[in-house]
């Protein structure tokens, strides 16, 4: 098991180097002047100059790759070039702000879709695997911007529900955990949570209606098991699979997501990530998109690690 | 079930909205992303200088931006008087208010005028401000130097005689020496609690989530002290968000609302605020060997095809449509003999005596963008445009780029690579004074990389009158001068007029007392809030 889990975290070394090489590499390439945010437009031609030798955009690209890591594996991600304020700061508040609907977007997602895919599943070709299926279908196909346009109109225009957007009445630097402040993550939340749930559901349906036709199953209950224990065998080999798929998604909201959180005008990664975008952010968008992806690669870890305590299988290849 | 719905909606108000507005404040979802630097000159372009540079802070020189019914002009800020000198055209002495107060308590005095121009323009001076300076250092291209007189008169000297520099100090703002010492000679403490003159004090800032504006009661214009408790400003970029914010009773007041969204909201009672402003949305055409647009006839004609009465029922009517390169009305705009409107007939006679027709058509490309600030709706309006020009048999074919990478190749010229043999550059401009609105856009020597006469016009009579306009100092003279160069503007053709945007904003019937000035800038402080 140890020999397992060190092998596992010896591969994080390379793969974080390749992100970070490419994620550098992706956001040089793009077309735009990250000074267009700090100059007027029509700043003249010396002064774009020198504000191309301040921020070191002058030097060649692997001298910038290479300053560029060494700070960061200091921790330093350098300073925003729209706002001036350092990079590390700004993408761990944002992060902060995606985990807490990310979280709550998660419970919705994996409990509906566990529950509707094994109820699918268990129950296949019946109507209740219909129903099941039709909403998991519905959940990764609708478009999830759209979705929350939609809720948007209906919840907060229409009935007054719940807000439009924000990060509560005093935005999330004021954040407290009571109703007033928690009522403006739900849409947020929800709009989120519609495609993990899509997608965990089809998955345990398949895996839950492959187990039911397997011939242990058979024997399980020819030996006279009822269905309870029958179904404590099928969720235990539906495990480790459902895992890694929530461990992935999982990552993706951790990711926030640029469309959500720009409807929602909710300040987490997605948001940061879209204006850094825009703004050509050069450092931010560096920045951020290398903790996403340091999330992502760190999440594997984690769900392999899980899947080798509850799979003696995957611990043995 | 209307009126259910009505009565939901109006209990669903009651009961999240009432707590949320005291007594007077007005919240206001920007288009911008970030809280605009709250330093003093202050990024996110005309929108950040309107919500964070105009209102905590004042120029020497401030707008006028009092009427609704007329160009908005300059009037005495911090400095109650400026004058060239008689003998030296160089030389500039401003005379300054006495007794006015930064928020912190301090005295704005001559000292703190030369600190401010240091802070943008002395690369070695203790408080001088990289992100401050690239914003404002292009701003005053005309300052050479500048010194005390005594403790309430500043002396300014220019590089050369130019008459626009009161037009570019209006651009500056003054920050208090007194505040930026307090706080550690920091610009970064300075961010969160700054100090300047203006009639609004920051109260509290959490970056790209949101500001607080409250009223600085020893304002030293007294008519102007603001009467509301408080603004709070949102950053809602996105516009459906922005519109749904206003609808669910979230903010108050949104800016620029897309124009598919104004019918509803007018129809769910919200009121639509709409001026005309020194804004354009132009093709500017490329004067480079071989373009197309070096012919006179060709100008004229494509200005005589675009039905911009259409393209205003396509806009639901938000829009002025051109007559020239300033809205019809501007102080600015002269009397041209060439009429910009739609005449097809005209229109073909001029392309045909040029050799084209609907049968042998010019084929030209255009570089455009499909979003970028100012740009309006710039696909549906250039397509409606590309439609009208078809009719009289020139051919357009788009080169669309993301605005960013626009904003570039704007820079870099029509001659550059990157502008990718296009003949023309659906830019939109601020043109809110001389240098800005005229000079910039046609003066040979500012041709690309030295400034962005993107088509590299040059025409000796025009830059002759250019140098008449900063050699002339008397402000109705100079005016003059200024109808002049609109009218070579209008008569040569120059641009593609298309349209003016018309600035709307969206708001609550609650918001009283606002007068949206023409102007890019305004004044939030006669709003008050109905109960």
């Amino acid at each position: 098991m140890l020999r397992y889990f060190l092998r596992r975290l010896a591969y994080v070394a390379p793969v974080a180097l390749g992100v970070s090489f490419f994620c550098f590499l992706l956001v040089h390439i793009a077309p735009g002047d990250p000074l267009t945010s700090v100059l007027p437009p029509d700043a003249s031609a010396a002064q774009q100059e020198e504000m191309r030798r301040i921020y070191g955009f002058d030097k060649p690209l692997p001298v910038q790759f290479v300053l560029w890591l060494w700070q960061a594996l200091q921790g330093d991600l350098g300073v925003s070039i729209a706002t001036g304020r350092p990079v590390a700061a700004e993408v761990g508040k944002a992060v902060g702000n995606t985990l807490v609907v990310a979280l709550l977007a998660m419970v919705i997602g994996f409990a509906l879709g566990s529950l509707f895919g094994f109820v699918a599943g268990y129950f296949k070709g019946s109507w209740l695997d219909r129903g099941a299926s039709l909403i998991a279908m519905l959940g990764v196909s609708v478009p999830h911007y759209w979705l929350g346009m939609v809720l948007v109109i209906l919840f907060s225009v229409q009935l007054g529900w719940l807000p439009a957007g924000g990060a509560g009445p005093d935005g999330s630097g004021a954040w407290k955990w009571n109703w007033e402040h928690i009522r403006y993550m739900l849409l947020p939340a929800i709009t989120m949570s519609v495609v993990p749930m899509g997608i965990i559901a089809r998955t345990v349906r398949a895996l839950v209606a492959d187990i039911m036709a397997q011939d242990f199953v058979t024997a399980l209950r020819a030996k006279g098991m009822l269905d309870p224990g029958v179904l404590r065998h099928v969720i235990k080999n539906a495990a480790p699979t459902s895992l890694a798929v929530m461990g992935l998604q999982l990552g993706y909201l951790l990711g926030g997501s640029i469309l959500i959180e720009t409807v929602f005008s909710w300040p987490g990664t997605g948001f940061l990530l879209g204006n850094a975008i825009f703004q050509r952010d050069l450092p931010l968008l560096q920045g951020t998109i290398l903790v996403l992806s340091m999330f992502f690669v760190g999440l594997n870890v984690l769900v392999d690690i899980v899947q080798g305590l509850l799979d003696p299988r995957v611990r043995r290849q | 079930m209307k009126r259910r719905l009505q009565s939901a909606i109006a209990a669903a108000l009651l009961a999240y909205v009432s707590p949320a507005i005291a007594q007077g404040t007005l919240r206001i979802g920007m288009t911008a992303s970030d809280i605009p630097l709250t330093t003093g000159q202050t990024d996110q372009g005309g929108e950040g200088m309107r919500f964070m540079g105009y209102t905590v802070y004042d120029a020497l020189i401030n707008w006028d931006l009092s009427k609704a019914d007329k160009p908005s002009d300059l009037v005495p800020g911090l400095a109650k008087s400026w004058a060239v000198d008689a003998a030296d055209k160089n030389k500039w002495v401003f005379k300054l208010r006495e007794g006015v107060k930064f928020h912190d308590g301090s005295e704005f005095t001559a000292d703190a005028v030369i600190w401010n121009l240091d802070k943008l323009l002395k690369n070695d001076a203790p408080q001088f401000d990289q992100r401050q300076a690239a914003q404002g250092r292009s701003r005053i291209p005309a300052v050479a130097g500048y010194k005390v007189v005594d403790k309430y008169t500043v002396e300014i000297t220019t590089k050369a005689p130019d008459a626009t520099l009161p037009y570019q100090i209006a651009w500056i703002m003054m920050s208090s020496p007194a505040q930026w010492e307090k706080v550690g000679k920091s610009w970064e403490a300075f961010a969160k609690t700054p100090s300047g003159t203006g009639p609004w004090k920051l109260a509290a800032f959490t970056p790209r989530e949101r500001a607080e504006l409250v009223p600085f009661a020893d304002y030293w214009d007294k008519a102007r002290v603001p009467k509301l408790d408080k603004i709070v400003l949102l950053p809602l970029p996105e516009p459906n968000a922005r519109a749904a914010a206003l609808r669910s009773g979230q903010v108050d007041w949104i800016e620029a609302p897309s124009p598919d969204l104004v019918p509803s909201l007018k129809g769910a009672g919200f009121q639509i605020v709409t001026n005309a402003y020194p804004h354009n949305w132009t093709w500017h055409l490329s004067r480079v060997e071989g373009s197309p647009w070096n012919d006179i006839r060709i100008r004229k004609a494509a200005n005589l095809a675009v039905d911009r009465e259409g393209l205003k029922e396509l806009l639901g009517g938000m829009m002025i449509p051109a007559q020239g390169f300033y809205p019809p009305g501007h102080q600015w705009f002269g009397n041209p003999t060439f009429k910009v409107k739609r005449d097809l007939t005209e229109a073909k006679k001029l392309m045909a005596e040029a050799g084209y027709s609907t049968d042998k058509p010019l084929v030209t490309k255009i570089l455009i963008s499909p979003s970028g600030s100012g740009q309006m709706q710039p696909l549906p309006m250039n397509e409606f445009v590309q439609q009208n020009l078809a009719d009289i048999g020139i051919k357009v074919e788009f080169e669309v780029v993301e605005w960013n990478t626009m904003i570039n190749i704007w820079r870099a010229g029509a001659k550059h690579e990157t502008a990718r043999g296009t003949t023309a550059i659906n830019f939109t401009y601020f043109i809110q004074d001389p240098f800005t609105g005229l000079i910039r856009h046609l003066q040979c020597n500012l041709s690309p990389p030295a400034g962005t006469n993107w088509g590299y016009y040059c025409d000796p009579e025009m830059d002759k009158l250019f140098a008449d306009i900063r050699n002339t100092f008397d402000p109705v003279e100079q005016t003059k001068i200024m109808q002049k160069v609109h009218e070579k503007y209008v008569n040569e053709a120059l641009f593609l007029f298309v349209t003016h945007d018309v600035n709307p904003r969206a708001m609550s019937p609650k918001v009283k007392g606002f007068v949206q000035a023409q102007n890019w800038f305004q004044d939030f402080s006669p709003i008050t809030m109905a109960k």
